[in-house]
């Protein structure tokens, strides 16, 4: 089965880091095939961040997303601009704290897409008392939520991928984003 | 037949490659003697030593020596010797090349060689045209000489090519002329020995393109005006500009010791592998 | 023990460079070939290799070109623009017979035009780039597997064949991540080392072939120059015959030895109706598009465009009444095929530009308008 996720914000949030997580967890860890691509703008910083993901059972020919089974939204401009790919009853995981869902209300009905609000930059602050480690927070509701990756997966990916050093606070954050979608 | 007196520094030469394409009166051969002569005084391993040169009648230099010699790119010389130099610094590397060649095409590279002190000893021949093409004026042509591409007068300003490398960063650099044969060849000698990024302009004569193209017609009386227009830097130090003009400033404009490149890029090897940067490495099957 | 990375593709081709012996890089940065650069920038001196950020690409090549013979095997990397200016120097290493490797991750072209954004535009130009005759080895990579694979590959032709070669990769391939192996017995051909110095011919006149190559400072006081030269490596540029000879050896030595150089992959072209020949990233695309198709339809995979596999695409088209080329340009090795297939079929193009990689949906809507002929 072919999984494609896309999660979007704004450059500074941690987004490319997310989707690598997906991607190295599913490929080293889950003895799935992934890709993962990004866009490349010509601004530096703060401005639209995307990433995506393809995680397959077997090997992922094509590696781009079309249509995204899993949209994660930490923004609300990329919420606005993204959601429109998202595929019919598609999943669609959204920061309420950087997000507003009411924006997008009539796509989500029309398209019956299951919406699940993760409060990543808020548990990140009062948990972790780490703004930064929202992306991880959020790598933690994904994995809950999509099971597109395993938990064990996921853990040995993060301390692969983070800072020698804030191994344990990322993994915090992480159990702390599982949490979440319980 | 008289026995015929065999030039001390044959043995440095490609026998096989003479005769040479120099024209009459050109001042290569002088400053390839300039140059055995300094690299014995400088005890020198001639073995060791490689060349690297563009293209250009200079340029032809490294070709008729017994060494290693790379040919290169018009204006590129530099950029070769500073990969040669880092894959293997043991190399003495050795840059013939002319004013077209390092100062026009080449101009970035000389000055960004020299900002990064890279250990090559560069002897530039400055006879301020194009001699291998014909005639055509160089960015060192003075104001107001005659080329074939400046029929009515060169109206650019020359570059002063040993202050240009000096204030790039070079360690040492200095200018002569062919007619101060024994100061060239002392500082051809420093160049060599210094530990850093060496540039020698040497001015010399082209009688057969700079000669006739400027009512100079013999080498002899591209030499008499050449001496006659010399100044010593200390001498020029004092004088006003104006009375500068037209002048060939000659002496050293930088001699002074700063970090080398590939020193620094070893230095960075040790701490980062343990050990040296690796030579001959291509050789290598287990790596 | 082979070791696995999740890595992106431009990461692969600098950890194959270092897997394959490179232990010089000069390069100048340039959008989207420039983590080769700062990786190569943060692993050679790990390995005692050097890292020179050049003044522009120029230098970078002649850079290279000077680090190979002084011992090392050298590497650049850049796109489109860079490459350009690098044509002069590359014609020097043919000429000269240097090794060395350009990677050029290609982007959307011509002039500046789109530095993120995936082509494949630069491929007559790694053909036919520089001015004069020669005959490049290039490779196309579709994976980050591959961009590391292909790297290594791309070194070992270089030794085996004292040639330049390309890895013409592009913006999708150097810039996405993907699961590689590492293989702990990775194949490498070391540079040979001319047996003694007495009588050694540097250029020597070998029928297919290609005479060991010393180092400077080996003791060969070898000749290099770009100059129309002898076996010996003097300049002897108005003899027709010298000229003739070397030139001829040059090309002959890639040309009489394709069997061993070319590579591509296939599948069910034996009895397709429609075969599709691509290389680089769209071949992601064309696999895709084929498991989907319900017709008869086969692939055809190029590993090596350069030298161009005419004589394996004719072969595996014979019976295609039509063959589809998908690439991301308007049509370059477009021409090759149709070459190779000789007006036995009927030769198509599905020509993309614009940045994005073509998607199945599109060679799937080419194949019905084929098919509606």
């Amino acid at each position: 089965m072919r999984t494609e996720i896309r999660i979007c914000g704004f450059g500074g949030q941690g987004i490319i880091l997310a989707g690598i997580i997906l991607g190295k967890s599913a490929s080293l860890f889950d003895e799935k095939e992934a890709v993962q691509t990004q866009s490349y703008g010509p601004e530096a910083r703060g401005g639209a961040s995307k990433c995506e993901v393809v995680i397959s059972d077997g090997k992922v020919d094509y590696p781009k997303v079309q249509s995204p089974d899993i949209l994660v939204a930490m923004s609300n401009e990329a919420l606005m601009k993204y959601i429109v790919d998202l595929k019919d009853e598609g999943t669609l995981i959204v920061d309420p704290g950087t997000t507003d869902v009411e924006d997008v209300k009539d796509f989500i009905e029309e398209h019956n897409i299951k919406v699940y609000e993760a409060p990543a930059t808020k548990t990140a602050i009062d948990e972790i008392g780490l703004k930064i480690v929202a992306n991880i927070v959020m790598v933690g509701a994904i994995t809950k939520i999509t099971k597109v990756i395993s938990k064990e997966a996921a853990i040995k990916a993060i301390e692969a991928s983070v800072p020698k050093g804030t191994e344990e606070k990322n993994i915090k954050a992480f159990e702390a984003g599982y949490a979440l979608a319980e | 037949m008289s026995e015929h007196k065999q030039n001390r520094f044959l043995p440095y030469l490609r026998e096989d490659r003479l005769p040479h394409i120099f024209c009459p009166g050109c001042g290569n051969g002088a400053i390839i003697n300039a140059f055995l002569a300094a690299m014995e005084k400088a005890e020198m391993d001639f073995d060791n030593i490689a060349m690297v040169s563009g293209i250009g009648c200079s340029s032809r230099i490294p070709g008729y020596l017994k060494c290693d010699s790379l040919h290169t790119t018009h204006g590129r010389a530099l950029s070769f010797a500073t990969g040669l130099k880092t894959a293997n610094k043991d190399l003495d590397v050795v840059v013939f090349t002319g004013d077209g060649d390092a100062a026009s095409i080449g101009g970035n590279h000389l000055i960004h060689a020299a900002r990064r002190n890279i250990n090559l000893t560069v002897i530039c021949i400055n006879n301020n045209i194009y001699g291998m093409t014909g005639g055509q004026i160089s960015p060192t042509s003075p104001k107001g000489s005659f080329g074939t591409t400046a029929p009515y007068g060169n109206q650019d300003a020359p570059f002063k090519l040993a202050e240009l490398v000096a204030a790039a960063g070079a360690t040492y650099s200095a200018r002569w002329t062919t007619v101060q044969i024994e100061n060239l060849v002392l500082s051809i000698k420093d160049g060599l020995k210094n530990p850093g990024f060496s540039f020698i302009e040497v001015a010399t004569q082209c009688p057969t393109y700079f000669g006739r193209k400027n009512k100079l017609k013999t080498p002899t009386a591209m030499a008499a005006v050449m001496k006659a227009n010399t100044v010593f830097k200390s001498a020029a130090d004092r004088m006003r500009a104006k009375d500068l003009e037209g002048k060939i400033v000659v002496g050293e404009f930088a001699n002074t010791q700063k970090d080398e490149f590939t020193e620094n890029l070893e230095k960075i090897s040790i701490e980062k592998s343990g050990s040296k940067t690796v030579i001959n490495s291509a050789y290598e099957s287990e790596l | 023990m082979a070791e696995e990375f999740f890595i992106q593709g431009n990461e692969a081709c600098a950890k194959g460079a270092i897997a394959a012996g490179c232990r010089f890089f000069a390069g100048y940065p340039i959008t989207p070939s420039t983590e080769i650069a700062e990786t190569l920038a943060r692993e050679l001196p790990k390995v005692g290799g050097s890292f020179v950020q050049m003044e522009d690409e120029i230098a970078s090549a002649g850079a290279i070109i000077g680090g190979s013979w002084g011992g090392a095997k050298s590497m650049t990397a850049t796109s489109g623009p860079g490459i350009s200016l690098m044509q002069e120097n590359i014609g020097y290493a043919f000429m000269t017979e240097t090794p060395i490797v350009f990677v050029n991750v290609q982007r959307g072209s011509p002039s500046t035009a789109q530095p993120t954004m995936a082509a494949q535009g630069d491929m007559m130009q790694a053909r036919w780039g520089s001015h004069g005759d020669y005959e490049p080895i290039a490779l196309s990579p579709s994976s980050v597997q591959e961009f590391f694979d292909f790297t290594i590959k791309a070194f070992n032709l270089a030794e085996e064949y004292r040639v330049p070669v390309f890895v013409m990769a592009d913006e999708v391939i150097g810039h996405m991540r993907e699961k590689i192996v590492v293989e702990d017995n990775i194949e490498i051909v070391p540079r040979k080392r001319p047996e003694k110095v007495d009588g050694h011919i540097p250029f020597e006149n070998i029928e297919n072939g290609t005479t060991p190559m010393p180092a400077f400072g080996d003791g060969f006081n070898i000749h290099v120059t770009g100059l129309t030269h002898d076996e010996r490596g003097y300049p002897d540029t108005n003899n027709p015959e010298t000229h003739d000879t070397l030139i001829q050896r040059i090309c002959d030595k890639i040309l009489n030895n394709k069997d061993k150089i070319c590579s591509i992959k296939s599948e069910n072209c034996e009895d397709a109706d429609i075969v599709i020949v691509s290389y680089g990233a769209p071949v992601r695309s064309v696999v895709e598009a084929v498991r989907r198709c319900d017709r008869k339809v086969g692939y055809i995979k190029i590993d090596t465009p350069w030298p161009f596999p005419d004589e394996q695409i004719a072969e595996l088209t014979a019976n295609a009444k039509d063959v589809l080329v998908v690439e991301m340009n308007l049509g370059q090795m477009y021409y090759e095929v149709d070459r190779a297939c000789k007006k036995n079929s009927n030769v198509h193009l599905l020509g993309v530009i614009g940045g994005l990689l073509p998607t199945p949906d599109e060679i799937l809507e080419k194949i019905d308008e084929i098919g509606g002929n």
